[in-house]
């Protein structure tokens, strides 16, 4: 989900005909309007699409929190969601800057000082190629944006395709959990980027009827909602053998399907965690997971 | 027996009868229909028995662990109003539940656990942990330079370690992503879901030890409440009574912190609202306030995860929301009926 600012037009696809007039629109105006040459993004998800669609070298600023890829190692980091350092980000002297659509403040600030915006949501699995043909028609990248989209949509159909006509297990997906106990559960609910992976791996999603993103869960939903399937998803790094070990332990005493089965899968790989152009392998690996395979 | 002696005995006796009674109700009230034919099915293996499993390990731990936090942190409020002699005093003023939220914010961002075998998750141990170090300091700064206990050195250094541990933990949530950051805030708001009866059985020496102090302290601590000298005038052993009531409190603030993290409300509004029926008596404030404070926490818990199922309010949201209005109109009838 996308918002530009005042020198960029608004990105919205509730069917595919005003899509098309949309994106025709913005390609008109992105001729009247040069690429940007200093870009400051905030958002990892984001950063990697700019790195994907070849506008990395563009980038002069990144958020606090961004790792992937390599190279953003040796550009300026500006700070994250809740703490911009707007200093450091006019002292970049950027032409646009990535923000998230709540950051509402920080978005007043660049109104006042001139400096162009592209404001971002996190949203579904269709919003990430959206994002991307957005990202490229502004920065002046729209034929190698367009392939990588269209390369991401094959990626996915074909993740699809494998599930097709086969049972769906009954899965939970885990994304935050206090280490050595069951307690402090945040899982995915019914929308957002997670959801649309799961279902489109090949999962039921045990929570697909709370509209949410994410929830905490309580040990009373949890045996009353009886995974076939947990899938935890770790942002950080892996844990060791042992310590790997330990939290499976923990998770056999929940007294779930998932349990009694061997079903629960944990998974440290950041890539699954973040909607940007790797999203295609974190369908792969997910469906995988849900479907025994070995990868 | 005078009447309003036998009156407000009465209400001690109503008031713990209500808690065995929300104890044993709550776990009929949730967001999952059961069958309790099954439930109570010896027919039926546990390993199988979905509707048990979830009446006996989800939602009975979790209305005795309302129960036990409930009426400790109820107890400990009483105890530090009257230590303090402050009405203001809360089991949170002198810094000991900042200490324990600080140990259990540096447990969730950067995620350690205790040795296996010890019966309580990391966090829950780096929290009571966290207490102790608040505990120590608070203790030495204000046994520094005096024979006994400063109350005011006490509340000047309680006071400033809420502080100091607060900036600590905005500090390691600064540290942590948004992920460890959301699971941060969220603990701050009380959580009783305790899955299981470890963590329960893991605070509960402590809790038990500390209410027994409590028990010992009822008498010393009414004379207490005239002041230092008139209480040693009438024979109380002032600096032992003030030591007793500074370490129980803080142990079963501790204590009941690791357990269902910093609820707020409780140790505030329960006392003052138990005073209102029985009296300024700390022989009936102590175990009315325990036994109110339990059904407090177990209806307001039964809220939290039913109100907006199959989410879940965080109950610190409920005690503050039902307890705040409450206290203001039994203030405001009481007064009128006094005046």
């Amino acid at each position: 989900m996308t918002r530009h600012g005042p020198r960029c037009d608004k990105v919205q696809g509730p069917g595919f005909l005003l899509g098309v007039l949309v994106l025709s629109a913005m390609v008109l105006s992105a001729a009247t309007q040069p690429a940007p040459k200093r870009i400051i993004s905030l958002i990892p998800a984001v950063t990697e699409m700019l790195f994907a669609i070849g506008a990395g070298d563009q980038v002069v600023g990144v958020s606090s929190f961004d790792t992937y890829p390599a190279e953003v190692e040796t550009r300026q980091k500006v700070g994250g969601l809740f703490d911009p350092n707007f200093e450091r980000i006019l002292s970049l002297r950027p032409d646009m800057v990535i923000t998230y659509g709540s950051q509402d403040e920080l978005t007043t600030r660049l109104k006042t000082a001139n400096i162009p915006w592209f404001s971002y949501r996190h949203g579904g699995l269709a919003d990430i190629t959206s994002t991307i043909r957005a990202l490229g028609v502004r920065t002046g990248h729209a034929a190698q944006a367009q392939t990588l989209a269209s390369q991401i949509e094959t990626e996915l159909a074909a993740v699809k395709a494998r599930s097709a006509g086969k049972a769906r297990p009954r899965t939970l997906v885990v994304f935050g959990r206090e280490e050595g106990s069951l307690r402090g559960l945040f899982v995915s609910g019914g929308v957002g980027f997670l959801h649309d992976l799961l279902e489109l791996a090949g999962g039921e999603n045990v929570m697909a009827d709370v509209a949410r993103e994410g929830l905490q869960l309580s040990s009373e939903q949890l045996l009353g909602r009886a995974p076939d399937v947990v899938i935890e998803l770790r942002n950080g790094q892996a844990w060791s053998p042992d310590r790997r070990a330990r939290e499976l332990g923990v998770w056999r005493d929940a007294r779930i399907p998932a349990s009694r089965n061997g079903r629960v899968h944990l998974l440290a790989d950041p890539s699954l965690v973040i909607p940007g152009p790797r999203v295609g392998q974190a369908a792969r690996t997910i469906a995988d997971v849900i479907f025994l395979q070995a990868r | 027996m005078t009447h309003p002696l036998r009156r407000a005995i009465s209400t001690v006796v109503l008031c713990l009868v209500v808690a065995v009674v929300a104890v044993i109700a709550a776990p009929f009230i949730g967001p999952t229909p059961l069958s309790f034919g099954a439930v109570f099915s010896t027919r039926l293996p546990f390993a199988d028995n979905t509707d048990a499993q979830i009446f006996f390990l989800a939602r009975l731990p979790r209305a005795l662990a309302a129960a036990l936090v409930g009426g400790t942190l109820a107890t400990a409020g009483v105890v530090f109003q009257a230590l303090l002699r402050n009405p203001l005093a809360t089991p949170y003023t002198l810094g000991i539940s900042a200490g324990a939220s600080f140990g259990a914010m540096v447990a969730i961002t950067f995620g350690f656990v205790l040795p296996f075998g010890l019966p309580m998750g990391g966090v829950a141990g780096a929290s009571l942990a966290g207490a102790g170090l608040a505990v120590i300091v608070v203790y030495a700064l204000a046994s520094a330079r005096h024979s006994g206990l400063s109350t005011t050195v006490l509340l000047l250094a309680g006071v400033t370690m809420n502080s100091f541990f607060s900036a600590l933990i905005l500090f390691v949530q600064y540290l942590s992503d948004f992920t460890e950051t959301f699971r941060a805030l969220r603990w701050l708001m009380g959580d009783l879901d305790v899955a299981g009866y470890e963590p329960i059985l893991a605070g509960l020496p402590i809790i038990a030890i500390a209410l027994l102090g409590f028990g010992w302290l009822a008498r010393p601590l009414n004379l207490l409440t005239l002041g230092a000298d008139a209480a040693a005038t009438r024979g109380v052993d002032v600096v032992r009574a003030q030591r007793v009531a500074f370490f129980t409190g803080s142990l079963a603030t501790g204590a009941a912190v690791s357990i269902g993290g910093p609820i707020g409300f409780i140790g505030i509004i329960v006392p003052h609202l138990v005073r209102l029926v029985v009296g300024a008596d700390h022989r009936l404030v102590l175990p009315a306030s325990f036994g109110f404070g339990a059904a407090f926490l177990v209806g307001c818990d039964v809220l939290a995860r039913t109100v907006l199922s199959p989410m879940e309010l965080p109950v610190g949201i409920i005690t503050a929301l039902i307890g705040g209005p409450f206290f203001l109109y039994m203030l405001i009838t009481r007064t009128r009926n006094t005046a």
